[in-house]
């Protein structure tokens, strides 16, 4: 990870310029929501704090997909295109473990930044703090949004070995990943919500987002909670399952 | 006698007429490889559904009362108006350009007797046909969902929807190859085109209808080229503009087009005399 920083500070303009566009980009996604909720006070059930604290969940994932997920795993897909994957195999550590730490983008602490300032700025605007039960809550639902969140690249990697170029399931990927921006109700009367029942289960971007911050927000009854928490769990499961079987078949094969 | 004397160069017309001879054979080849990479395209195209997220927001939000000009209908017309016209336009010419400029294949590309911008336009509209394919369904919605509001009474204001499409069309073209030819001058271009993606989100009426915008984005939205490479177009499509309205924005367009075109050729030129200096 120091190695990475290292090398990013080398370039030290390109360092700025890209903290200035995350920056700017954190500052241009808020737009549609200041326009939504400068015509209305709720929509779908939700006020402009409350979905100011889905869309700060929502910058801290993304920062964490494309700084640290992302990158590396795209090296992995190169890996296997350029079939050098087989050096990255032959060390000790766990292939899933290296292939993910492999490259780290340092500059995206900027998002990481602007998620903090827009939490801050959402609980100002509601008066009050969340208590320390809300929070704690709030940061497992965090470590369970990376989980799947990470489940999910997995799974786009898995498909490498048989498809070998996925850039544009990554591109769908991220495409799909920004309806998290909003608090999955909004998708609650579209096709009677069973576009809601997919983005919570099928591609569980809600239980990246709204869920956390319903957690935060003390809005999230015990029971819906572990269910979420056990459903995020059983996907991981299942990617890692994914994973093993496809790198099972790329290794015999190349034998 | 030992150097043989060097061909004339083409003059400008030779160049235009041997490209457009060439046209129908890269058309054909274009054609060929969407089918073969018909799935990647299929992938690509269903990328391009935020305008469905917002619809559903905005839908929910107009649910008790319209926002401004803007009822549930309305927002299904934009939407759906948004849809077709950014499939219909949109253009990755840049990413192209920039990964070819990097690998050098553009070098390749430069010996062909075509020139590269003619052969990046023929590889664009190759994938018309596909693009018509995948609008068919969504114009289909359109019309179920709003005949009413789309511009259908007045061929007037067809005949500049239609010249609003060509213009949206070249107008991303020459913005994408200025936006490409940043990659000659520097290493990475992926910070400039990020910025062009989130920028162009907003002033372009992609995200929101440029309307229901607040007064203080409205002003810079309305002068900038953005707008005339979607919104208009739309708002010509589902009949919120008048036929004067058209026609004075179908000639801020086509400025836009006139000023984008000479720049973008200009940027091409100095950045190809830098490409081939340093030994590209």
């Amino acid at each position: 990870m120091r190695m990475a920083t290292l090398a990013a500070m080398q370039y030290r303009v390109d360092f700025i310029v890209r903290g200035l566009i995350a920056f700017l980009w954190s500052a241009l996604t808020l737009i549609p929501l200041l326009v939504v909720f400068g015509v209305r006070q709720r929509v779908a059930g939700w006020t402009f704090p409350e979905a100011l604290v889905v869309v700060a969940w929502f910058t801290l994932l993304r920062a964490v997909l494309e700084g640290a997920v992302s990158p590396s795993l795209t090296a992995v897909v190169e890996h296997v295109r350029k079939g050098t994957l087989d050096f990255v195999l032959l060390k000790p550590a766990d292939a899933q473990f290296l292939v993910s730490t492999a490259k780290f983008e340092p500059w995206r602490f900027i998002d990481v930044l602007a998620a903090l300032i827009i939490f801050g700025y959402a609980f100002g605007m509601m008066r009050h703090p969340p208590p320390l039960a809300h929070v704690a809550t709030g940061l497992v639902f965090l470590a369970l949004a990376v989980l799947i969140l990470y489940s999910i690249w997995i799974l786009v990697v898995s498909a490498a070995f048989w498809v070998v170029k996925v850039d544009n399931l990554s591109y769908l990927f991220g495409s799909l990943f920004d309806v998290g921006r909003w608090p999955i109700d909004v998708l609650r009367g579209v096709w009677r919500g069973s576009l809601m029942l997919v983005f919570t289960f099928v591609f569980p971007v809600a239980l990246m987002t709204t869920y956390p911050a319903l957690a935060l927000l003390g809005r999230l009854d015990a029971k819906t909670a572990l269910l979420a928490l056990g459903g995020g769990i059983l996907f991981a499961v299942i990617a890692r399952r994914v994973w093993r079987r496809a790198l099972g078949m790329y290794t015999s094969a190349s034998s | 006698m030992t150097d043989a004397a060097a061909p004339a160069r083409p003059t400008a017309a030779a160049e235009l007429t041997r490209a457009i001879r060439a046209f129908p054979t890269l058309l054909r080849i274009g054609v060929a490889e969407v089918v073969a990479y018909r799935a990647e395209f299929l992938v690509w195209i269903l990328t391009t559904n935020m305008p469905m997220v917002m619809l559903a927001l905005w839908h929910a939000v107009a649910a008790d009362g319209p926002v401004g000009r803007f009822d549930q209908t309305q927002f299904t017309a934009y939407y759906l108006g948004v849809l077709v016209v950014r499939l219909a336009t949109s253009n990755w010419m840049a990413w192209q350009m920039s990964m070819e400029i990097r690998d050098g294949t553009l070098s390749a590309k430069l010996l062909r007797p075509i020139h590269p911008l003619y052969s990046y336009a023929a590889d664009h509209l190759a994938a018309i046909p596909m693009r018509v394919l995948v609008v068919s369904p969504i114009v289909a919605a359109l019309i179920a969902t709003s005949w009413g509001r789309l511009v259908r009474h007045d061929p007037k204001l067809l005949l500049i929807l239609l010249a609003s499409l060509l213009g949206a069309w070249l107008l991303v073209y020459f913005s994408m190859v200025l936006l490409g030819s940043i990659a000659f001058f520097v290493d990475s271009a992926m910070g400039p085109f990020e910025l062009w993606i989130g920028v162009h989100a907003i002033f372009s009426g992609y995200l929101i209808p440029l309307e229901v915008l607040p007064v203080w984005v409205r002003g810079a939205a309305n002068v900038l080229p953005f707008r005339f490479m979607l919104a208009f177009p739309v708002e010509a499509l589902v009949g919120l503009l008048s036929p004067a309205q058209a026609l004075r924005l179908l000639g801020a367009q086509w400025l836009y087009v006139a000023v984008t075109g000479w720049l973008a050729l200009r940027a091409w030129r100095a950045g190809i005399r830098r490409y081939a200096a340093f030994g590209g």
